[in-house]
């Protein structure tokens, strides 16, 4: 336990410091939202319409940004290896740097969604639905993410090759996360059937996402 | 003769060379019978001759599935059982299972045109066939990013199977997109149900598709285990050339 409360602690000193590339994550997703009135122009009541939808893609872009930043520096100075030849089970200790991983880089994005949902002209409760579904999701996010990033280390030069591998597994979030973000513009459904779901999808990924990077790492650095 | 008496390269390539003939010849057979049961088969009375696409298309569709669900055993071999020619037969099946899933949307999107009045809607069969074909493609390019094939074989064993998981959530939730963001607006042509006139052809087609792709599939296997021979070979050669070079250095 104090083992992998070290790691959390350190892992989130190292995304906090210089270079680390913490909050690179929410400037990214300030640019994508930036970027969307430009190109569909600034109609207010269609930004509002699609609010939702455009908070979720700049989210999920932004997560796969910081993606690589997983193992890879970990690789380059050696502490994966320690970390592999140690003693405590790699599956913990991947899933302990995932939630470091989510919250240097992932809690971040839930925090200025708000902000980013005002200038959208979104309402109070299409935000809090947003920023809810965001803090819901986005630890699915970097848990599917987490398996790419073990991929993308073990093979090296995996770094392009990480989004690809990671978007399509990524679908399901999107589509509940939007969907439920979206019940108070389009109202078809109740909040809570979409939101569960998207509950469930989270806690899955939790389950499935730290072993399947725990093997990969195991087979790819051997 | 066992899976594992198969492990020996050489064993296969002599089964391989034994069994191809025979599979050439049957695909053949099944392809003529099913192409005329397939000229036979009556015209749909809504559809007109646009039907005969089915023949191709279901097929293709199957096999898109069936053979992400053969990688995934291979996967499983790759990673559990660590059979030496497991990772050759999940590599040769990425591309052919992409090709299948390629012309499932194409045949199927050239039969959308005169029935639907489009060639792409965003229904939900199409998109998970669309997803599922990006991810043949992913695995396909993780193959072609490492150049040691055994590093490479338990990546994308890894992959394929998160894949097999996946698959089922990203078809149900797609499923649920499609019925929230689209109601009826896609019609779907609720053909006649499927009369033995052509079910029959339709399975001949599917046995036929089956064929092909077993027959291309020990084919690749046999090419992938030949190339990596040439590989090791190579290797090897420019090994022994750079000993005698430095041997040659010291001595001048």
């Amino acid at each position: 336990m104090d083992a992998l409360a070290a790691i959390l602690v350190r892992d989130l000193r190292v995304a906090l410091r210089v270079g680390g590339g913490a909050l690179v994550g929410v400037l990214f997703f300030l640019a994508v939202v930036t970027l969307i009135p430009f190109a569909l122009g600034p109609d207010l009541a269609l930004l509002r319409r699609i609010g939702p939808a455009i908070l979720w893609l700049g989210a999920l872009l932004a997560s796969l940004l910081a993606l690589d930043r997983l193992f890879a520096d970990d690789q380059a100075d050696g502490s994966l290896d320690i970390l592999l030849t140690g003693s405590v089970p790699l599956e913990l200790v991947v899933g302990t740097k995932a939630v470091a991983h989510w919250l240097a880089t992932g809690l971040p994005l839930v925090i200025v969604s708000p902000l980013l949902g005002l200038m959208l002209n979104l309402d109070a409760r299409s935000i809090a639905f947003t920023a809810l579904t965001l803090a819901v999701g986005t630890p699915a996010l970097t848990f599917i993410g987490l398996i790419g990033a073990a991929l993308a280390v073990a093979i090296r030069r995996g770094g392009l090759l990480l989004p690809i591998l990671i978007l399509p597994p990524a679908i399901p979030v999107l589509i509940f996360g939007v969907a439920a973000a979206n019940t108070d513009v389009v109202g078809a459904v109740p909040f809570g059937t979409p939101f569960t779901i998207l509950c469930a999808l989270t806690l899955f990924s939790i389950v499935i996402g730290p072993f399947a990077a725990a093997a990969t790492l195991r087979h790819g650095l051997e | 003769m066992s899976l594992i008496d198969l492990a020996n390269p050489t064993r296969f390539l002599k089964l391989a060379a034994r069994l191809l003939p025979w599979f050439v010849a049957a695909t053949l057979v099944a392809f003529a019978c099913g192409l005329v049961l397939t000229m036979l088969a009556p015209d749909d009375y809504q559809q007109g001759a646009t039907v005969k696409i089915m023949f191709i298309h279901v097929p293709n569709a199957w096999l898109s599935m069936l053979v992400w669900a053969l990688m995934s055993v291979a996967a499983l071999g790759t990673l559990v059982w660590r059979h030496p020619l497991a990772d050759v037969a999940g590599k040769c099946a990425a591309p052919l299972g992409a090709a299948f899933t390629f012309l499932a949307l194409v045949t199927g999107s050239l039969w959308g045109r005169p029935m639907w009045g489009t060639y792409w809607v965003w229904d939900a069969r199409l998109t998970s066939v669309l997803v599922l074909f990006l991810m043949y493609l992913g695995v396909i390019a993780l193959w072609r990013t490492v150049e040691d094939p055994s590093r490479a074989a338990r990546a994308a064993a890894i992959l394929t199977l998160v894949g097999a998981i996946n698959l089922p959530i990203i078809k149900f939730s797609v499923d649920w997109w499609n019925t929230l963001h689209q109601p009826t607006s896609v019609f779907r042509v609720g053909g006649p149900s499927i009369d033995s006139s052509i079910l029959v052809p339709l399975l001949v087609m599917a046995i036929a598709f089956a064929l092909l792709f077993i027959t291309l599939h020990i084919a690749a296997m046999r090419n992938e285990i030949l190339r990596r021979r040439v590989r090791t070979l190579r290797l090897l050669a420019a090994q022994a050339a750079q000993v005698a070079d430095t041997r040659a250095g010291a001595r001048a």
